[in-house]
């Protein structure tokens, strides 16, 4: 079903079946953890499988077909594709989390505020997610990325402006349904803080959902990534990255298509694994 | 990304007409507004100084602070602010553009109906697919074909979409032949025929998330009280899918359409510079090679103000065409 | 007097996936004859009525039993504005039903269709211009999801609740309605409800369901009088003061 899907809260608590059990029952989540976990695998362990260095080139040997010395074959400079395809895991996977940390936790903190407290705070913070919703998400990527110089930061900084319009809003929504409930209006009876009721009582009801976002959203970063490296302003060379790889690939697409091809589908390998947890999740948590 | 789909949530045959209208467009203004200051601060808000950005590394203090004078840089905030302004509501732009000298606004006219040509295609495109995909799952809901389109989503949720194009140039441009590798045919045929590669990898990625709102919006309606009462009283139920439910879902999805015009817009910048269109999106990444600041806000400026007038639009239409919200009379 | 039997339901059982929903239900319907089913939410009324129309919801199924009968239906929902097209102006839905089911041409059918919307004494307004759903009363759409009923020429009436979602003095109305209608028509009827007075008002014969059976099944007067099964007896006793009982022996 639609991942976004906005249950309305509950209060958390009831009986707890063993966490075990209930993953088990699962497949979505076991299977999408197990593509990622092989993905993780692969990257931590790639100095130990592989005889080669991601940028180690050998010009006698460019171009080759896959066999078994060079499993996916080499590039234009000689290098083991394989091999550079999973350093690029490396660097894309890590920036896609590192990427993702600030604006999940100011996305989810706002869209608590906005919710909750509602008025003025509510407006302000709508009024500037829809004027950054206004802006093509690409092409404020791009800007943002080019402004503040190719590389890593720039990617860092974009998703700091722009990342976290997606976690204020679904938080948003469900913060403010959660403050209809009457028990949140008991416990504003009883005297209890608003910051005690956001941080002990909201937190643990929307993070579920905010996670299951989340996963979506990671996709969607990781996409980004590699599309800013492809058009030349994200992941430097000679740092091995999907984006790179991708456009490197492009003059050769008629004699070795496979260059542009492989590491694509690593990119929609880890959307796939990403989307089963996330869907996995979803599932878990809605049973509960 | 995701976005939330909005739903129809007009209060049933209240007295909504006037005032309603004058706060959307009221709303729209304000984000217009805010819109400008945005792309005005675009540029100041990251680090790094764009005078340097514009000449590169290793130019001279003397240059950089000649180009800092031509931008206007080396005024007081709040005077960089009141030219950018004026520039603004004097020309309809972000000012001249460094390289070309020529106005910003002229260079985006220039540019602009291939673009919105392809991004009408790839509209028209993905609405009928999506259309005909989330019919068919849902009248075959928890049966083969439905489990099948589901699974669309989860698969092209991570394809990139230049990557979708390089793949669909390999295969019908290299291989089959069928359409050209890149740039624009002659003539509106050629046009046409030179688009659709394009039209398609846009399409592509904006059909999951339109299938898998589409299939639900579906679903609510084929399980609503009206369709069991027309199926009871004898109406062929081919009639009450295609007249009926399908008129009933054209609300949501031209809503839908509208959260995602914002996406499509983006995706189609980078497709055409996968397929070597001369449109906005190419204007943006030569002016980003050339530095060419002014040029890159006018095109932010002009898809974001764009966005929000559409938005506005389709906010109107599916008013003015929803009868529950014309009140009794 | 069951001579000329319309409706005959035998140990009819639903179920969704291993869920029970209703179990060994069975009773019959002569002629021009009202039976009252009675019973709470969930107790199953409405899915043996959906069962009759043949139009089970998504995911329930028959799992026994036959339903027998020789004559079309039509069914009246509980809340007639959900069952309404609201994108579909009120007359051309009753005029649609017409033009399906009675083969009639297009222009007929509105002529009819208006024709029938005069007889439920809705206003002539309607026939000047386009009105939807939403631009009506509670009371005139259901007024108008009777015409479409009615439309389809039908031997059994099946209403589901059609007053609940009304207020008390549009439920007067709607009732009087659909008696007159039956005594001009002379169509069978089954009448879903929560509501043991109104059950009992219009029906002379009466069917208790609880939990997906029939705990108890007899002529209406009877089964006020000397109620057997506790659980219509507590259905009793929450109806108080009791409604005019004569009504009913008609």
């Amino acid at each position: 079903m639609n991942s976004i899907q906005i249950d309305s809260p509950r209060p958390m608590g009831g009986r707890k079946i063993s966490v075990a059990s209930r993953v088990w029952n699962t497949p979505s989540l076991l299977v999408g953890g197990l593509m990622f976990a092989v993905l993780i695998g692969l990257a931590v362990f790639i100095p130990f499988i592989s005889p080669y260095q991601p940028s180690e080139q050998n010009l006698s040997a460019f171009l080759q077909h896959p066999s078994a010395e060079h499993w996916l074959g080499t590039d234009q400079l000689g290098r083991d594709l394989f091999t550079r395809l999973i350093y690029a895991a490396r660097t894309d996977l890590k920036i896609m989390v590192l990427a993702e940390i600030i604006p999940f936790c100011t996305g989810v903190f706002l869209g608590m505020l906005a919710g909750y407290y509602g008025k003025w705070l509510n407006t302000l913070i709508s009024l500037l997610t829809d004027t950054l919703i206004a802006f093509p998400f690409y092409l404020i990527v791009i800007i943002v990325a080019f402004a503040s110089g190719a590389g890593e930061r720039g990617i860092y900084i974009t998703f700091m402006l722009v990342g976290w319009i997606v976690f204020a809003r679904v938080v948003k929504g469900l913060s403010a349904s959660f403050r209809e409930q009457e028990w949140v209006a008991s416990a504003q009876t009883l005297g209890l803080p608003g910051v005690r009721i956001i941080l002990r009582h909201l937190l643990p009801n929307v993070l579920p959902q905010a996670i299951v976002v989340l996963m979506t959203d990671m996709i969607g970063l990781l996409v980004a990534i590699v599309t800013l490296g492809y058009l030349g302003i994200g992941i430097t060379p000679p740092t091995p990255d999907w984006g790179t790889m991708i456009a490197d690939g492009r003059s050769f697409i008629t004699t070795a298509w496979w260059l542009s091809a492989v590491p694509g589908l690593a990119v929609v390998y880890t959307g796939i694994a990403l989307s089963l947890v996330g869907d996995g999740l979803a599932d878990l948590w809605r049973k509960k | 990304m995701m976005r939330v789909s909005k739903t129809l949530n007009k209060s049933s045959g209240g007295a909504v007409s006037g005032s309603w209208l004058i706060w959307a467009v009221i709303r729209a203004l304000v984000v217009i507004l805010c819109v400008m200051t945005a792309v005005f601060f675009i540029i100041r808000i990251v680090p790094g100084d764009p005078a340097k950005m514009i000449l590169g590394e290793y130019s001279t203090p003397e240059a950089i602070q000649k180009m800092r004078h031509t931008l206007g840089l080396d005024l007081p905030l709040w005077e960089q602010f009141f030219r950018f302004v004026k520039t603004l509501f004097t020309q309809g732009d972000t000012g001249n553009s460094i390289i070309a000298g020529t106005s910003t606004r002229a260079l985006i006219v220039e540019r602009a109906p291939v673009t919105l040509l392809l991004i009408g295609m790839a509209c028209v495109l993905a609405v009928v697919v999506a259309l005909l995909l989330a019919v068919l799952a849902a009248t075959h809901k928890d049966r083969l074909a439905d489990h099948l389109i589901r699974v669309i989503p989860t698969i092209t949720l991570g394809m990139p979409v230049f990557w979708v194009g390089l793949l669909l140039i390999l295969l019908f441009s290299v291989r089959l032949h069928w359409f050209p590798v890149g740039g624009i045919g002659e003539g509106w045929t050629g046009t046409l025929y030179s688009l659709t590669l394009p039209a398609i990898t846009v399409a592509f990625s904006q059909i999951p998330t339109l299938v898998r709102s589409l299939r639900a919006q579906l679903l609510e309606v084929l399980e609503s009280d009206f369709v069991v009462t027309l199926k009871a009283a004898g109406i062929p139920s081919r009639v009450v899918l295609f007249k009926h439910v399908l008129r009933n879902s054209a609300l949501p999805t031209l809503m839908l359409l509208g959260v995602n015009i914002s996406y499509l817009i983006g995706g189609t910048l980078v497709v055409e510079q996968v397929f070597g269109i001369k449109g906005i999106g190419s204007l943006l990444f030569s002016s980003i090679a050339k530095r060419d600041f002014p040029v890159i806000q006018g095109i932010a400026l002009y898809c974001a103000v764009s966005v929000v007038i559409i938005s506005l639009l389709i906010e109107i239409i599916s008013w003015w065409l929803d009868p529950r919200t014309r009140g009794k009379q | 007097m069951a001579a000329n039997t319309v409706l005959q339901v035998e140990a009819l059982s639903l179920a969704a996936k291993s869920k029970k929903l209703v179990e060994n239900v069975s009773f019959s319907l002569g002629k021009g004859e009202s039976l009252g089913l009675v019973g709470e939410s969930g107790s199953g009324k409405s899915l043996t009525l959906r069962a009759i129309l043949g139009l089970l919801p998504r995911g329930i199924e028959q799992t026994g039993g036959v339903i027998k009968s020789d004559v079309s239906s039509a069914m009246v929902f509980q809340d007639p504005r959900g069952a309404l097209d609201p994108l579909c102006p009120v007359v051309a839905q009753v005029a649609e039903v017409i033009y399906y089911r009675q083969k009639a041409s297009r222009k007929a059918s509105r002529i009819q269709a208006l024709e029938l919307l005069e007889m439920l004494g809705l206003p002539d307004s309607l026939k000047k211009s386009d009105r939807y759903p939403s631009q009506l009363s509670g009371g005139q759409c259901q007024r108008i999801v009777i015409a479409m009923a009615l439309a389809c020429k039908p031997g059994i009436l099946l209403c589901d609740e059609p007053t609940t979602a009304l207020d008390v003095t549009v439920q007067r109305q709607i009732i009087e309605t659909i008696t007159s209608l039956q005594r001009e028509l002379g169509f069978a009827m089954v009448f879903v409800t929560h509501n043991l007075a109104i059950a009992a008002s219009l029906c002379p014969k009466l069917c208790v369901m609880k939990e997906g059976q029939i705990v108890e099944h007899d002529d209406t007067l009877r089964l006020l009088q000397n109620p057997t099964n506790p659980y219509t007896r507590m259905l009793l006793d929450s109806v108080l003061p009791l409604p005019e009982l004569e009504g009913s022996e008609q």
